[in-house]
């Protein structure tokens, strides 16, 4: 026999053992659909939620060069000394830009956005105070440095208060990492869990088949061709139950993709959700398929030698 | 062909299955196992199969030493012998073929070497119409048909049965045991525990007869 015969006997035999496992699937079409839909719903969960999260960072990060800070000035400080002030923080190294706006200029701002103009003149007196608006130089990026300057700011004796206009995003991108990390533990945890659904259907369809591998066993069969099926059945729910994941992410997604590019709308900003979901058609079947034959591995390698013929 | 040597079998539980056992079996010798139940004969083609290890002693099997033998290579060693049980042992969710061609699947045979020896040991043991059968549709008889040319398919040197005729009537067993003539007419070593003896009383065959564990004193020629 040549080489390239033997090899495509050992080729042959292994697509045999890989239909035969999909046809014992196929056989308890009930038990396998199960067991392939809680895979698919284990898997789907926590891509879905990646999906969504990685919209919102990529959202989040659209918003990322409007980092501005607000100074309101004490009402005791002049018109004159406010505006003496914003040329000497000009002066910093690390503001580029400075726009001061008088105790004046933001009442007629507010007179005129609000409308509320006969509401201000009964007043006795202005209560807004004069405003200095700062544009950080450009390598002041990082939140560490945005942070410390802002407190410096805020420490002036002029200031009455310093305020990051965009500090909601800061919240915003905190809040972000911690989903993020929370969706990694529930990955890992649904990850673990289809690990051990698919070992433990493995471990109930070896001990139904028992006399089946003893008799296998008398008529010779190594321990490797014991495992072949189940590892093959293995493999197989895995990759069904990626696949199911895929098509639910896909239906879900289409369903929700348009009332988020909506509220993204909102805000400015725009990009295609569709996007990540083509990414997860190739990782979740193979996500699946490692899963499926780990899963499948740790319930041959601990009962299929300890079954022998007696 | 089979050799013991002061073999004894003693289980987990204490009891001494086997005891001081010495015999030898001939190539192309066809003998039976006989003795009451308890006597140890389904202890002794345990210990040949390897489906059991001896406590002490020797056992020689075609001249290699089971007693050193790796479980790795136990599979492999199997494949020269064919093994017929007292309940068939056949997988009941597959065909006839399927039962049939089991040995040959395992030992990584092609697929038309498969089929052209499959045919043959069904149509030695008259089996060639019910191939496509699942064997809860065959009888008694039948089944221990199937089992005999599973056994037999991958042309065994030798071939072990275990109360083969246990469960079938005297004119069905007359039969099997032809069928295990004809397959040491041709050269297989043939072992069979029975404790059927009006079976075997008329049949020209050595017997090895145990008591309790070990050889008894009378052996039929
Ligand atoms: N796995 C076992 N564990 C403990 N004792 C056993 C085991 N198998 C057989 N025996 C005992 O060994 C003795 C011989 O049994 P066996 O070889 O089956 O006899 P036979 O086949 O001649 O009826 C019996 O007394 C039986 O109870
Ligand atoms: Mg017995």
């Amino acid at each position: 026999m040549s080489l390239s015969t033997i090899m495509t006997n050992y080729f042959l035999r292994h697509v045999q053992v890989m239909l035969f496992s999909l046809g014992q699937l196929w056989r308890q079409p009930v038990a396998s659909l199960m067991t392939v839909t809680v895979i698919g719903i284990a898997l789907a969960l926590p891509a879905g939620l990646f999906v969504l999260q990685q919209n919102m960072t990529t959202v989040s990060e659209q918003w990322d060069d409007s980092n501005q800070i607000t100074l309101f000035l004490k009402t005791t400080v002049s018109q004159v000394e406010g505006k003496q002030f914003s040329l000497d923080l000009k002066k910093w190294p690390n503001i580029a830009q400075v726009q001061f706006q008088s105790a004046q200029q933001s009442l007629s701002e507010f007179r005129q956005l609000s409308g509320l103009g006969d509401l201000l003149d009964s007043l006795p007196n202005n209560p807004l105070p004069a405003v200095i608006i700062i544009y950080p130089a450009e390598d002041i990026v990082s939140p560490d440095a945005i942070g410390s300057l802002l407190a410096r700011l805020e420490a002036m004796p002029q200031v009455d208060q310093a305020q990051l206009d965009m500090e909601w995003l800061q919240r915003l991108r905190s809040i972000n990492k911690t989903i993020h990390r929370g969706i990694s533990i529930l990955a890992i945890l649904l990850s673990l869990s289809v690990l051990l659904i698919i070992g433990n259907t493995i471990r109930l369809a070896i001990l139904s088949r028992q006399s089946e591998i003893k008799v296998m066993k008398l008529v010779g069969a190594t321990d490797r061709f014991v495992r072949r099926p189940f590892l093959y059945t293995g493999f197989w729910y895995g990759l069904l139950g990626g696949i199911l994941a895929w098509i639910t992410l896909m239906i879900t997604l289409g369903v929700i993709s348009g009332p988020i590019d909506e509220l993204i709308g909102h805000y400015g900003s725009n990009f295609d959700l569709q996007w990540f979901s083509v990414n997860m058609l190739t990782s979740l079947p193979s996500i699946g398929v490692v899963l499926g034959a780990a899963g499948a591995w740790l319930a041959v390698s601990r009962h299929i030698h300890m079954i022998e013929p007696n | 062909m089979i050799q013991f040597t002061d073999v004894y079998k003693r289980y987990p539980n204490r009891y001494e299955a086997l005891s001081g056992l010495s015999f030898h079996l001939n190539k192309g010798e066809m003998a039976f196992l006989t003795g009451h139940s308890g006597a140890g004969k389904s202890t002794l083609l345990k210990l040949i199969a390897l489906i059991e290890r001896s406590s002490h002693g020797q056992v020689l099997v075609n001249k290699q030493n089971l007693t050193h033998l790796p479980k790795g290579k136990i599979p492999y060693y199997r494949r020269q012998i064919g093994l017929v049980f007292q309940d068939h042992n056949l997988l009941h969710d597959r065909t006839v073929f399927d039962n049939v061609a089991l040995p040959l699947v395992i030992a990584g045979e092609n697929h038309r070497e498969i089929g052209r020896r499959v045919r043959a040991s069904l149509d030695k043991v008259g089996l060639l119409g019910k191939e496509r059968n699942l064997p809860i549709a065959l009888s008694g008889g039948e089944q221990q048909r199937v089992g005999i040319a599973r056994a037999v398919v991958n042309r065994p040197a030798i071939l072990l049965a275990d109360e083969p005729t246990g469960n079938l009537d005297p004119d069905l067993s007359r039969d099997i045991m032809q069928l295990f003539e004809q397959f040491n007419k041709v050269g297989t070593t043939v072992f069979i525990a029975t404790h059927d003896h009006d079976l075997i009383r008329t049949l020209p065959y050595r017997q090895i007869q145990l008591h309790q564990g070990r050889l008894a004193q009378r052996e039929v020629e």
